[in-house]
């Protein structure tokens, strides 16, 4: 019975992994939006870096979602 | 093929018949089932609902493809548009990203790209299978990549792709350091690539699950929120699914121009 407890608590710590990839999001978009801001011709192009960049974020977010799924099959 | 997901849909719904009370397990739809269980010479090469909706969306693909050149014109139609937008979207992420002698590499992307953008939009079908939420579908493609831009960087550079591994203008000091690190950081690309695509699909499948549990669980006065929501993020799903198509190939045109030019 401890050992579920236990991967509970892990699981949900490795989802507040989340609290990172939302400071990585905001900057990700406050940036951008600063830079269309100041240069509004570049927008297609920053546009196109910002996906990529928000996915790369996203992604990292998800990590802690894979590593709470191993978890819960050892658990 | 309308036999075999009758069969798939028939399955599901003894298996969601079978817990009466309402229990959540957004996990369910992740279960991949044999349909037609094969086994050749001891490898188990079941069709299984994840390869029978692999193969709706390759039979999809190359369908709205079919479709929309059956009759190709110099000046296209709507169809036809849309499959050129394809088309030019491809080659202007090869031309951008290697650069001209990418073009012998636009047939291996082109499949890459549109193998996954089906496979990811198909998973949106209610009832439906999600091939890319398994991870040994993405991690066959994202080995894929990492195979075949190593080969390419030995087969085009020799052993001096080795210097590849080696960052220039650094102090004799540093390398022991900093070679291990890159070489690590070269060997963690495909499971980044694929551990990226899988957990994308999975997380938002999950989420849509959860959402529909409480769609579905909560009285009428409260489920139009989370039903709400499920409108919402269905939306985002097909956004996700197609950047994450695009990642992908982005990724594998950045892994083959390292390859091909080192840096």
């Amino acid at each position: 019975m401890e050992s579920l407890s236990a991967s509970l608590i892990g699981m949900g710590l490795a989802a507040a992994g989340f609290a990172g990839s939302g400071v990585g999001l905001g900057l990700v978009f406050g940036k951008t939006i600063e830079a269309i801001a100041r240069q509004p011709g570049a927008e297609s192009q920053v546009s196109k870096y910002l996906w990529i960049g928000a996915a790369f974020v996203e992604a990292i977010a998800l990590y802690g979602l894979v590593i709470a799924f191993i978890i819960m099959g050892k658990g | 093929m309308f036999a075999l997901t009758a069969t798939a849909a028939a399955t599901t719904a003894v298996h969601a018949a079978a817990s009466s009370a309402p229990k959540m397990d957004p996990l369910h739809h992740f279960q991949v089932i044999k349909i037609i269980p094969i086994s050749l010479f001891g490898i188990d090469l079941s069709i299984s609902n994840s390869v029978l909706w692999m193969w709706i969306a390759m039979a999809l693909a190359f369908f709205c493809f079919r479709f929309a050149l059956r009759q190709p014109s110099i000046v296209p139609g709507r169809a036809q548009s849309l499959a050129e937008a394809g088309f030019q979207f491809i080659d202007d992420i090869v031309n951008e990203t290697i650069g001209h002698d990418g073009k012998q590499f636009f047939p291996y992307i082109f499949t890459l790209f549109f193998t996954i953008l089906f496979c990811n939009l198909t998973g949106l079908i209610p009832g439906s299978f999600t091939a890319t939420s398994q991870i040994i579908v993405t991690g066959t493609f994202a080995m894929g990549v990492f195979i075949f831009s190593t080969l390419l960087g030995f087969y085009r550079h020799g052993a001096h792709f080795l210097h590849f591994f080696v960052p220039s203008g650094l102090p004799i000091a540093l390398l022991p350091l900093m070679v291990p690190i890159e070489i690590i950081s070269y060997l963690a690309r495909p499971v980044s690539l694929s551990v990226r695509l899988f957990a994308n699909m999975t997380a938002g499948h999950t989420l849509l699950a959860v959402l529909f549990f409480f769609t579905a669980t909560l009285p009428w006065f409260g489920a139009w929120l989370p039903f709400g929501f499920t409108v919402i993020f269905t939306g985002v799903e097909i956004f996700i699914g197609l950047i994450q198509a695009y990642i992908f190939t982005i990724l594998t045109c950045v892994y083959i121009n390292d390859a091909l030019h080192m840096h």
